[in-house]
């Protein structure tokens, strides 16, 4: 259990979004471990998440925004790939705010899953339309396992903030 | 007010619209942007300045960040290399051994190819110009596969470059900035290259889908691949050279043909930039616009059955005004495949005419002295 923070912006929002471009910048280095790649989980899925639950904000659509698009540069992905894959989720998540907010562990993280699932989908779609080709199934899958799995940071962070705003308890 | 009603409550729903005001906003943004983005061009200004100057910064301060681990993998690499010096030792006899049975027929091969070359008066791609570069970045998710390497405009590398590591095909350049290049991997799920299967002269387009090895479309022909069929760039289309190794063919669970990239057998750190251009830009063209081709009035026809010419005659048309002219190369790009660039054999039984066609041709054969029109860096495949 962590103590409930104050809900200021740049706590909530800038410093996390910080983090996942730190980590995302860190994962695309051509390092072999083992004759072995590097994952490549999909870091701004944990605030995309954790975002939504929180409370709505006016900052974090546009934040998200941004992350899509640094990610899209570093990653080298269409420009605005990343921003509508992000998007999605967030708007689905928010939409169901009040019935996933205060569930168990196990239910929120099957919601993550979900919510990572949407991000995918939504990259497919959108590659379909863009480059006519449909992304491996077995990449899709990797990248949703690994990003699943960082599922308690996205927990560490609703526990910081989820209480901190008394309008949206 | 009773006890359990939140004070705070008639403030939720405009904060609630704002948020889902600018969800929706971001949204169209995204979109924008999205539908913005032009990369599958092969235009130099379809790369836009956002990842032009992203890539910029991403590139030297991955290179700083990527440097220790690869000084420690380095370090690894030859403390293993220290221990397993003996087998690495016998490994290397044995390639040794193998690699000089191979220069003998190399040797060979060359003098009967350039024989070959000599009587078809065939003109061979001219050197290509090459640049090494470090990849300093490696996205690999399903959507996007691509590295930044650190070289860039300042190097001459353009757009369209094709790139490859000492194994083989990895790449072309999409996008150039001063000190950095983006190479989009032969696997990425909007890369297309064309190929040929080695055996058969097949041709196919090898399309990436974000997995290991890409898959081959549009195979024509009957049984066009087997399994372990090498597979080598096209170079149709211009955009490659051909010959280039791509891998060897397998059948992959899905039932469909695919290729293990020779590209993967080693890590693709270092990789080579092939500053290649394609021929038709190489071409001569103000001295192919000189050529003088006589009108169609010229033609001369031999009627069908009108005498017995032996065909191992020169084929050649005398034209009154012009002098011979020879087909550009580029006109007549030279297909080198087993079946199709084998010339014909002289049939003196038949009473076919020595020329029927529309142009007056002079093969290089029959002068092989003749020199051909676009001889000043003007390459077929």
């Amino acid at each position: 259990m962590f103590p409930a923070q104050p809900l200021t912006p740049v706590r909530w929002i800038f410093i996390p979004a910080l983090q996942v471009l730190l980590a995302t910048w860190l994962f695309i280095i051509p390092l072999r471990v083992f004759g072995l790649q590097l994952p490549e989980p999909v870091f701004a899925m944990v605030p995309t998440f954790a975002w939504a639950l929180i409370r709505p904000s006016i900052l974090a659509p546009f934040c998200l925004l941004l992350l899509g698009v640094a990610m899209d540069i570093i990653w080298g992905s269409p420009l605005g790939l990343w921003a509508v894959a992000l998007l999605a989720p967030y708007g689905a998540v928010l939409a169901v705010r009040n019935m996933l907010v205060g569930q168990q562990l196990f239910i929120m993280w099957v919601g993550f899953a979900v919510a990572c699932g949407m991000a995918e989908l939504t990259g497919v779609l959108v590659t379909q339309v863009l480059s006519h080709g449909t992304p491996h199934v077995l990449g899709l899958i990797c990248q949703w396992g690994v990003t699943v799995a960082l599922y308690p940071l996205a927990d560490r962070l609703i526990e910081r903030f989820e209480d901190a705003d008394v309008r949206f308890r | 007010m009773a006890l359990r009603d939140n004070p705070f409550s008639e403030l939720r729903l405009p904060l609630l619209l704002g948020a889902v005001a600018a969800l929706i906003i971001a949204l169209v943004s995204a979109l924008a942007l999205l539908l913005s983005d032009r990369r599958e061009t092969l235009q130099i200004q379809a790369y836009g300045v956002t990842q032009k100057v992203g890539d910029q910064v991403v590139a030297p301060v991955s290179g700083w960040i990527s440097t220790p681990p690869r000084l420690v993998q380095d370090g690894l690499s030859a403390i293993r290399q220290y221990f397993f010096a003996v087998s690495e030792n016998r490994r290397l006899r044995a390639e040794l051994e193998q690699a000089r049975q191979w220069r003998s027929t190399a040797i060979a091969l060359q003098d009967s190819s350039e024989r070959y070359r000599a009587l078809l008066g065939l003109k061979v791609n001219p050197p290509v110009a090459m640049v090494s570069g470090l990849a300093v970045t490696d996205s690999r998710g399903p959507f996007a596969n691509s590295r930044l390497v650190n070289v860039g405009s300042e190097m001459k590398i353009e757009v369209g470059n094709p790139v490859m590591n000492e194994n083989g095909l990895v790449g072309r350049v999409v996008g150039v900035a001063p000190g950095v290049s983006r190479v989009l991997l032969l696997t990425d799920v909007s890369s297309r290259t064309p190929v040929l299967i080695d055996r058969t002269n097949s041709r196919a387009i090898m399309v990436g889908d974000g997995g290991p090895n890409p898959r081959l479309d549009y195979l024509r022909g009957q049984d066009p691949v087997q399994e372990n069929d090498p597979v080598l760039s096209s170079g149709d289309g211009g955009v490659m050279p051909r010959g280039i190794p791509v891998g060897r063919a397998v059948k992959g669970l899905d039932g469909r043909w695919r290729v293990v990239l020779s590209a993967d057998a080693g890590s693709i750190d270092y990789v080579r930039i092939l500053l290649f251009k394609d021929f038709r830009q190489l071409a001569n063209l103000p001295r192919l616009a000189e050529l003088s081709v006589p009108p169609p009035s010229m033609e001369v026809a031999v009627p069908e059955g009108a005498g017995l010419k032996p065909a191992a005659e020169p084929a050649v048309v005398p034209v009154s005004s012009a002098k011979p002219v020879v087909v550009p190369a580029v006109v007549r790009p030279v297909t080198p495949g087993p079946a199709a660039s084998r010339p014909a054999k002289p049939q003196p039984g038949t009473n076919r005419p020595a020329v029927q066609t529309s142009v007056p041709v002079e093969r290089p054969v029959a002068q092989p002295s003749s020199r051909p029109a676009a001889e000043d860096g003007d390459i077929p495949h």
